[in-house]
């Protein structure tokens, strides 16, 4: 086995987004607390860097043995999650310097968990894929509790690690499985083996059964939500919004390239627990929201609910759902980053606030950041013409297309629920009377982000091509 | 000057004056005097312009005028095509024509949040506009449910006391039915491949199993909006707390595309379908029709006893839309213009006396006609026009529909037209309780008669009214040969159906 230069240049951001990260690692280490601002900037304008490097010059092909992977998708992919962590690490600053842990060693575990997901997204082998994904949520539950002295924080950090070393070996124990009946753990080979029939039998079955449940804790689909709104309200807010982000993303991908690629052959078998799982998210996502008062917590179950939509998209097996699912993954990632940006600047009396009521009558006080959240909470209830409207017909379009009729039907019933809840953020800073003023924002990076964001949903709004045509393209990878 | 986008014009002006109050800024005095004058300015050349689509509207072509076509989503078929007939073209004016009253009519009553309250109804009028213009499905569906944002703001921001509900109730009623109309929606892009209106029109050739189901999503989402019993209840809740603007556009043109989805969309592209639920429609309109008359009669709120006739009223709609001959669709779109400026002005009447006195009981009032006689002689026309007295728009669109379903099936036809005796007993007792009588309420004896401004308001109305029940001619010539076409489309692909099933 040969490894050529060519391995090495398809790898090169992973490899450049890993040597950056070391270098801060020891700038950090021997300046001390001092390098935090420098290293936080750094570390940003690495992930941005690194993003770049995906496109210049853009490069397909397979890479170390056929363990890695690249093509349109996955660099589509990654470059979302990698502007998400770039994005999540501006707007951590303030808060973390508020609570009194602004450390350095933030920025480098997120650019850590971001070098796992971008292996996760290109893994073409069960191998690959495992230890992409280990390093990530190694990475995200040392994060979870960074937070050190907050009781949330931490108890956010074990219970994540504890239900996610579950999920870790549910998916390993899948993994076995499939190596087992199929002979051999790169896409590749389980790929041929599913395709001669030599692999199809009720072990691979079961074992494909344990790797989706495993993936499914990672994309926070029900059955496996549970830790998600407490992992959610716990962690620190700008590490909810990483949460919520750019890890969603990467297990998306990765949920995606398993399941269209060597386990294609076995639509039928995965596609009912798809659809089931996407069923069940959409409707707990909508319902279990209603009653929340914890803002975190209310995107928690949020999430969950567009999950379940994604998860719809990924169930019609069509190139036509994998066009949307990163379609809907692009627009989600500016929306949420818009909702936290904009949580993040609540505070009052320079206290941070996280409940809906704390924002009543915002819309007096703070016209522009109310106006921003309305943007944001219209669009992901998906309510024309904004553009998280786009990102659901796409979405319905692939499902309607697959024939999948019943969940299409529960999905738009569960996308009419869940805008209530959306619609109660916008009643609270709208209609009621205002509440003790909130903390003029300084101007700063998450009002920018606010900002960015709600301008971005207004272009995707009235322009969805150009973003269709990535998908597009993206999707196409994954056919040819 | 053909080439001049003119309905894009009309659509997006309001918007660029939205754009404008939105970046008005200074003390707050200034802010909403400009904004106010902004808004109307906006209003009033958009409603200028439109006027040229009437003038310049062929009135011998069935087919759509002044259309545009543009691709927009390529990567969905998704284009902007728009374009108005005979039957969205007057649909476009009333839009048009309600914005800038409505304006006119918040002038003074509309205190708090002037500039958004302004940029609301600059947004809500383009989303009318586009909606009536676009010959695209998902353009269609987009501005229909774009509606929706800038209406729950109006009636939850400047609403009366039980806003909240309402304005939840209102939003989350349509978005039910909405949605399942998208998914119809999906399903004939699917069918067809692209969402462009006139396409689908040609190619769309479903089987029946499928037009009645696709059908009933539409149905799901017209019949609230319309709205029809027994999805009306959301109705007098959004209706009554809405402030006065908001009931007059609520009432004027967005009850009006319910009845105008189904003869745009429904009939057309499932005209099987159509004939096989025609029953339902005139069963459940039937029942609308006195059973919400009946409601009506008990009323002790103003603005609920008009929300309930406009119920009955678009029961009529629905009946002269589906009994599909030539009277009866062009009655139906007469009574939807006569219903939207009638009860408009209806609305607006009860918010001439609700500035004065803050209270919709109708026992509050009595004996107006003594301080306020223009006030009455108004009320009266209105009354009179929504109750169908010859010479005024009511009666012209009532007498169409109820002729048209006589030819259809005369026992639907007589069931209507006990309405007309019902709505003329419950307009009547309003009147008499707030207008006749002895002023002997402390309250009222110091109210004053109309002002200059609130008669500008209502005499393009009276004015329009008049014209209407005098020569209904000049708005039902124009409709013809689209109404014409729409029904001729009907009655061949029947046909078709029929030969289809009959050969082996």
């Amino acid at each position: 086995m040969i490894l050529g230069l060519e391995s090495w240049v398809l790898a090169r951001p992973e490899i450049f987004l890993a040597a950056a990260t070391g270098l801060l690692l020891i700038y950090g280490v021997v300046r001390g607390e001092v390098a935090t601002p420098f290293v936080s900037v750094m570390t940003s304008v690495v992930l941005l860097a690194t993003a770049v490097l995906l496109f210049m010059p853009y490069r397909e092909g397979t890479a170390f043995a056929s363990l890695f992977i690249v093509d349109r998708l996955t660099t589509t992919m990654k470059a979302l999650v990698l502007v998400g962590s770039a994005i999540a690490i501006l707007m951590s600053r303030a808060y973390f310097e508020q609570v009194k842990a602004w450390r350095f060693e933030y920025p480098l575990l997120v650019a850590l968990a971001t070098l796992g997901m971008m292996l996760m997204i290109s893994a073409n082998d069960l191998m690959s894929l495992y230890v992409g994904l280990e390093l990530q949520s190694l990475a995200l539950y040392v994060i979870a509790a960074f937070q050190r002295d907050s009781v949330r924080s931490t108890e956010a950090g074990v219970k994540y690690f504890v239900l996610g070393s579950v999920a870790s070996g549910m998916l390993l124990f899948g993994a076995s499985l499939i190596y087992g009946f199929c002979g051999g753990t790169a896409f590749v080979q389980i790929s041929r083996a599913l395709l001669d029939g030599r692999g199809a039998e009720i072990g691979t079955t079961i074992g494909l059964v344990f790797v989706v449940a495993g993936l499914a804790f990672k994309v926070s689909a029900v059955p496996f939500h549970m830790w998600t709104p407490d992992v959610y309200e716990g962690a620190p807010t700008p590490v909810t919004a990483l949460f919520a982000v750019a890890p969603k993303i990467a297990a998306m991908s990765l949920l995606v390239s398993v399941l269209m690629g060597p386990f294609k052959p076995l639509f039928g078998q995965w596609q009912q627990i798809i659809v089931v799982a996407s069923v069940l998210s959409m409707a707990l996502g909508a319902f279990a929201a209603l009653r929340q008062q914890n803002i975190k917590r209310l995107m928690a179950y949020s999430s969950i609910g567009n999950v379940g939509y994604v998860l719809l998209g990924l169930a019609s097996g069509s190139e036509k759902g994998i066009e949307a699912v990163v379609f809907y993954l692009a627009i989600y990632l500016v929306m949420t980053l818009g909702v936290f940006a904009t949580i993040l600047m609540m505070k009052r009396r320079d206290v941070m606030l996280e409940n809906i009521s704390d924002l009543a009558g915002l819309a007096r006080s703070q016209p522009m950041m109310a106006f921003a959240m309305l943007i944001f909470m219209f669009s992901l209830a998906g309510i024309p013409p904004l553009a998280g409207f786009w990102g659901k017909l796409y979405i319905f379009i692939a499902a309607v297309e697959a024939k999948l009729y019943i969940p299409a039907v529960l999905g738009v019933l569960a996308s009419v629920v869940a805008s209530y809840y959306y619609l109660r953020i916008v009643k609270v800073m709208y209609f009621d009377e205002p509440a003790e003023e909130i903390d003029r924002p300084v101007f700063g990076i998450n009002r920018a982000v606010a900002l960015v964001a709600a301008f971005l949903v207004a272009v995707f709004s009235l322009l969805p091509q150009p973003l269709s045509l990535i998908a597009a393209a993206a999707a196409k990878g994954l056919f040819s | 000057m053909s080439s001049w986008p003119i309905l894009s014009l009309v659509t997006f002006l309001p918007l660029v004056g939205a754009l404008f109050c939105l970046v008005v800024n200074g003390p707050k005095e200034a802010v909403d005097r400009n904004c106010r004058s902004v808004a109307l300015l906006t209003s009033l050349v958009t409603f200028l312009i439109s006027i040229l689509l009437w003038v310049r509207f062929d009135p011998t072509k069935a087919g759509f005028q002044f259309e545009e076509n543009l691709a927009w989503v390529p990567a969905l078929n998704i284009g902007y095509h728009v374009g108005i007939d005979g039957i969205s073209l007057f649909f476009v004016l009333l839009s048009t024509l309600l914005t800038p009253i409505c304006i006119l009519a918040s002038w003074e009553s509309v205190k708090v949040r002037v500039k958004e309250y302004m940029v609301a109804f600059l947004v809500l009028e383009t989303f009318m506009v586009g909606m009536f213009c676009a010959l695209d499905l998902a353009l269609f569906y987009i501005f229909f449910e774009g509606v929706l944002i800038p209406m729950f703001l109006i009636i939850g921001v400047w609403g009366g006391k039980r806003r909240v509900y309402a304005a939840f109730k209102f939003f989350l009623y349509t978005l039910l039915g909405s949605v399942l109309m998208l998914l119809a929606i999906i399903a004939i892009y699917w069918h067809v491949g692209t969402t462009d209106l006139p396409t689908a029109m040609e190619k769309l050739n479903l089987p029946f199993t499928w037009q009645c189901w696709l059908w009933l999503a539409f149905f799901a989402s017209f019949s609230v909006k319309v709205p029809m019993w027994p999805v009306h209840t959301w109705l007098p809740d959004a209706h009554v707390e809405a402030p006065t603007a908001g009931s007059v556009i609520l009432a004027g043109v967005l009850l009006k595309m319910g009845g105008y989805g189904f003869l745009r969309y429904s009939i057309p592209l499932m005209p099987e379908a159509t004939q096989y639920f025609a029953p339902l429609v005139f069963g459940l309109s039937i029942v609308a029709v006195i059973y919400t008359s009946l409601v009506a009669l008990v009323q002790e709120d103003m603005k609920k006893l008009i929300a309930y006739s406009s119920v009955a009223h678009m029961g009529f709609v629905t009946i002269g839309a589906f009994v599909m001959n030539m009277q009866g669709v062009q009655g139906s779109i007469f009574q939807m213009l006569s219903h939207g400026i009638v009860s408009a002005a209806l609305f607006l009447c009860v918010g001439v006396v609700y500035d004065r006195m803050h209270t919709r009981e109708i026992a509050a009032y009595g004996g107006l006609v003594h301080r306020m006689p223009r006030y009455a002689f108004t009320f009266l026309f209105f009354t009179l026009a929504s109750v169908g007295l010859p010479g005024l728009s009511g009666f012209v669109g009532e007498f169409l529909v109820l002729l048209g379903a006589f030819k259809a099936n005369t026992w639907v036809a007589f069931l209507a037209a006990t309405g007309l005796i019902l709505g003329a007993a419950y307009a009547l007792w309003l009147y008499r309780k707030i207008v006749f009588g002895e002023l002997t309420k402390d309250s009222l004896k110091g109210i004053l008669d109309m002002n200059k401004r609130e008669i500008a308001v209502f005499l393009p109305l009276v004015l329009l009214t008049l014209w209407m029940g005098i020569y209904p001619n000049s708005f039902l010539d124009p409709m013809a040969p689209a109404v014409d076409k729409l029904i001729g489309d009907y009655q061949a692909a029947l046909k078709l159906a029929r030969t289809a099933a009959l050969a082996p």
